[in-house]
């Protein structure tokens, strides 16, 4: 197809090079006319009122939250993709290992007083708990299913992948049991000098204020005229989540290692007459993509509390259409297309006007839109003929 | 010439079995050491499921406990149980139902547990001519889709359904509902009759929605929910879906509107997966009749399995649907020459639509001929600390169709 080559040219046959390009292709013009009727609608609702700035500031710390944790996820299946050019279906249960395997350390300090004495402490150790869990399932993962089908065709390490995911849900189910297990009600209280009015108590007949709950609290704000229910953990997830994404993008782009990844990702065979171990550097990318989901499935369990075997399962499907989106092999579209989804998912049902039900459809929906468009992804690049 | 032969005596053998199979399914015939087999359908795996489902199959076993054998003619016949998992779901509920049609030592089925398995299974039982008597699948459509194996000892939500609308609108005094279902037949079907019989009384849905099974985040839904300020959130599902839902409407700002549900977060989980959240929230399901049997075989059910209360509400109901079959054996069941224990799978169906002035756990049962079993009342609770439960109405039918709501005094 010539007209699928984007050529730079002055900005007349410009114009027309993307009617060319967009009107002819019978499936970009559905797609053309689909956005025009979505963007109608929204501002149809916009308009009327139905969608107010308030609501959308509401939903859209709610996406900011869900967004990390997808992008947190979506970061494990790209760098696995990048590195092997195989969907880690299994990444879903890594996420599902580190919550449940953190619930018990965060239990156990629950039960022990441990978690109210040094609230700091309790929670970097469930953290740290979990991650670790994450960790050793996907070097196990990597050990037991993945390596041995190094040399196999594509299609055999997708499906080991899919039993895998499986054998852990069961495995978790017989070990652990079907019941869900519940995070205990975390308060972290932080800077009682700045927030001198919240969370006060009376001790002994004088008023203490503890400051702001960073994990449990749930506040009433009142910002530029919109009130607000916030809840600081939302805000804290955010951040962590970029945190780890920024150590993740120093270390691939600064460290040594992160270079042999690269170079393994361009081509493995070069990579290894060029005095890389190999598997070390894919170990190395199944334990950063563990870490992030680790840390990710604590964040979740943390605010949304219920953890099951099967808890992965959702979040896990999420985040992969997020890899795809962002551009499946890329770091920054695996970020991007997680708080892309999230707030997607959180925001569109009520823009559109759709019940939220039906919130899988859009979100679906839109990586449907965005391959039409870019079929590498938003930050997919070409690729090679190789590894393509 | 050795192989043919072989494939040859498969093929005979086969053509056989296939043969006998087609022929036994009218009646089923038990040798006079044999046992008849019951089969029980509940999910006994499942996140805020298999609590319910174990409770059910509890209630079979100390039924079985106190009836171990049937006695047909003066012989006596040793009954067991075969548990299966339907996993609450509509496939679970087919693969069961399969399971059990190809065994043709089966002779009733106690279950199964959820109206999505409930409905895939009643198509399958009625090919074979099988009965089945669900302790717990409470949608209403289920006794008017004209299966011929279905009966329920359970209340219908078109009943729970009614009285919960009744509460909502007379009792508690609230005028603006918004409902929120898990998509599967029970949860819409009970949406469905609360918002008919609220709109009846001049209440108004102001808000209403559904939650995907297995999701953990539905803050997004309840956010739009909050935007049209309902007074209370009803919503039909089971715990883990309701649980979420009743902890996260406070992060919606809906901290203060009253969360209500039915049999589906009654017991079982839900106090536990919901926390602080649960303190103030309803839940109904139907409650057995207090009678000293009652609190004998509760007696019993903690003490078999070491637990302070049971795990879910419907125990009584499969005591009281294994208890239908095995009495249903007994009266149409007959001996051959052989001593063999011949059971007619028509009479059996007939038999179970019949009974009238049963007298079980869950009150005194009256099969209507469609299928339906019950008349008990319901019970609404509302949640106290630590999973208290505080019984706060009692909706009873009158003769006339109409409800009274009693309220205790407190």
């Amino acid at each position: 197809m010539v007209s699928d080559t984007p050529t730079l040219v002055s900005s007349p046959s410009r114009w027309t090079g993307f009617l060319d390009r967009n009107l002819r292709n019978p499936l970009r013009l559905v797609g053309i006319i689909l956005m025009a009727y979505l963007a109608y609608i929204a501002i149809a609702n916009i308009a009327s009122g139905q969608f107010t700035l308030e609501r959308f500031v509401r939903l859209f710390i709610f996406g900011l939250a869900q967004g990390s944790i997808y992008a947190l996820i979506a970061l494990g299946y790209t760098l696995v993709y990048g590195i092997l050019s195989m969907i880690n279906f299994a990444h879903s249960e890594v996420f599902m290992a580190g919550a449940y395997i953190g619930f018990f350390a965060i239990n156990a300090m629950d039960q022990s007083g441990f978690l109210d004495d040094q609230t700091f402490l309790a929670l970097l150790i469930t953290v740290l708990v979990g991650m670790s869990a994450s960790v050793t399932i996907a070097v196990l993962l990597e050990r037991i299913a993945y390596r041995p089908l190094r040399g196999a065709p594509r299609l055999v390490p997708l499906i080991t992948a899919i039993g895998a995911s499986i054998t852990l849900q069961q495995l978790f189910l017989r070990l652990f049991g079907s019941g869900t297990r519940v995070y205990p009600d975390v308060n972290f209280f932080v800077l009682p000098g700045i927030f001198n009015n919240l969370e006060c108590i009376e001790v002994n007949g004088a008023q203490v204020c503890r400051g702001l709950d960073l994990i449990g609290g749930r506040y009433e704000v009142e910002f530029l005229g919109l009130s607000l229910q916030i809840r600081p953990i939302y805000f804290l997830v955010f951040f962590l989540a970029v945190i780890f994404m920024a150590a993740l993008w120093f270390f691939v782009k600064r460290t040594k290692t992160g270079k042999a990844m690269r170079a393994v990702a361009e081509d493995k065979k070069t990579a290894a007459l060029m005095g890389i171990d190999v598997d070390r550097v894919i170990v190395t990318t199944f334990v950063l993509g563990a870490v992030l989901a680790g840390a990710g499935g604590v964040f979740f369990a943390l605010y949304n509390t219920q953890v099951q075997p099967f808890m992965g399962f959702f979040p896990g499907i999420k985040a992969f259409t997020a890899a795809v989106v962002g551009g499946i092999g890329n770091i920054p579209g695996a970020m991007f297309g997680g708080m892309f989804l999230g707030m997607v998912e959180s925001i569109a049902p009520s823009l559109l006007g759709i019940p939220n039900q039906l919130r899988d459809v859009i979100v679906f929906g839109m990586l449907i839109l965005v391959l039409i468009f870019r079929p590498t992804g938003i930050f997919g690049e070409v690729l090679s003929e190789k590894k393509a | 010439m050795l192989r043919k032969f072989v494939v040859l005596v498969l093929a005979v053998m086969l053509l056989t079995v296939a043969a006998a199979s087609a022929q036994d399914a009218p009646v089923v015939t038990i040798a006079p050491d044999g046992s008849v087999v019951i089969g029980l359908a509940a999910a006994l795996s499942g996140e805020g499921l298999a609590p319910l489902g174990e409770d059910i199959q509890r209630g079979a076993e100390l039924a079985l406990d106190a009836r171990p054998t049937v006695t047909v003619e003066g012989k006596e016949f040793a009954v067991k149980l075969d548990p299966q998992d339907d996993l609450c779901s509509a496939e679970g509920g087919q693969t069961v139902a399969n399971r059990f049609v190809a065994d043709a030592g089966v002779v009733g089925v106690v279950g199964p547990m959820c109206s999505s398995a409930c409905r895939a299974a009643a198509p399958i039982f009625d090919a074979a001519g099988y009965s089945s008597i669900s302790p717990s699948c409470t949608a209403p459509g289920l006794t008017l889709s004209g299966y011929t194996s279905f009966n329920r000892a359970v209340v219908s939500d078109g009943f729970q359904g009614v009285v919960a609308a009744e509460f909502i609108y007379n009792t508690l005094g609230v005028r603006k509902i918004a409902t929120i279902h898990d998509g599967s037949p029970y949860g819409a079907g009970l949406v469905e009759v609360v918002t008919k019989r609220f709109t009846e009384l001049g209440g108004e849905v102001v808000a209403a929605d559904a939650v995907n099974v297995g999701e953990t985040n539905f803050r997004s839904t309840l956010e739009n929910i909050a935007a049209e300020e309902p007074e209370l959130i009803y919503f039909g599902g089971f715990a883990a879906e309701g649980a979420r839902l009743a902890q996260q409407r406070a992060d919606a700002g809906m901290k203060d509107v009253i969360f209500m549900g039915a049999d589906g977060i009654k017991g079982g989980e839900y106090p536990t997966l919901a926390g602080a959240a649960a303190v103030g929230t309803y839940a109904s399901s139907a409650i057995p009749e207090e009678s000293d049997t009652v609190a004998e075989v509760l007696a019993k059910y903690l003490e078999k399995y070491g637990l302070e209360k049971p795990t879910g509400p419907f125990w009584p109901n499969a005591y009281d649907a294994t208890n239908m079959i095995l009495d249903a054996i007994e009266a149409v069941g007959t001996l051959d020459a052989d001593g063999n224990l011949v059971i007619d799978r028509a009479a059996l169906q007939e038999y179970i639509r019949s009974i009238k002035d049963f007298k079980g756990l869950s009150g005194v049962l009256n099969c209507d001929g469609t299928g339906e079993c019950s008349a008990a009342k319901i019970g609404i609770i509302q949640y106290g600390e630590g999973g208290a439960e505080i019984e706060v109405a009692v909706g009873v039918p009158n003769p006339d169709g109409s409800i009274t709501i009693e309220v205790p005094e407190s």
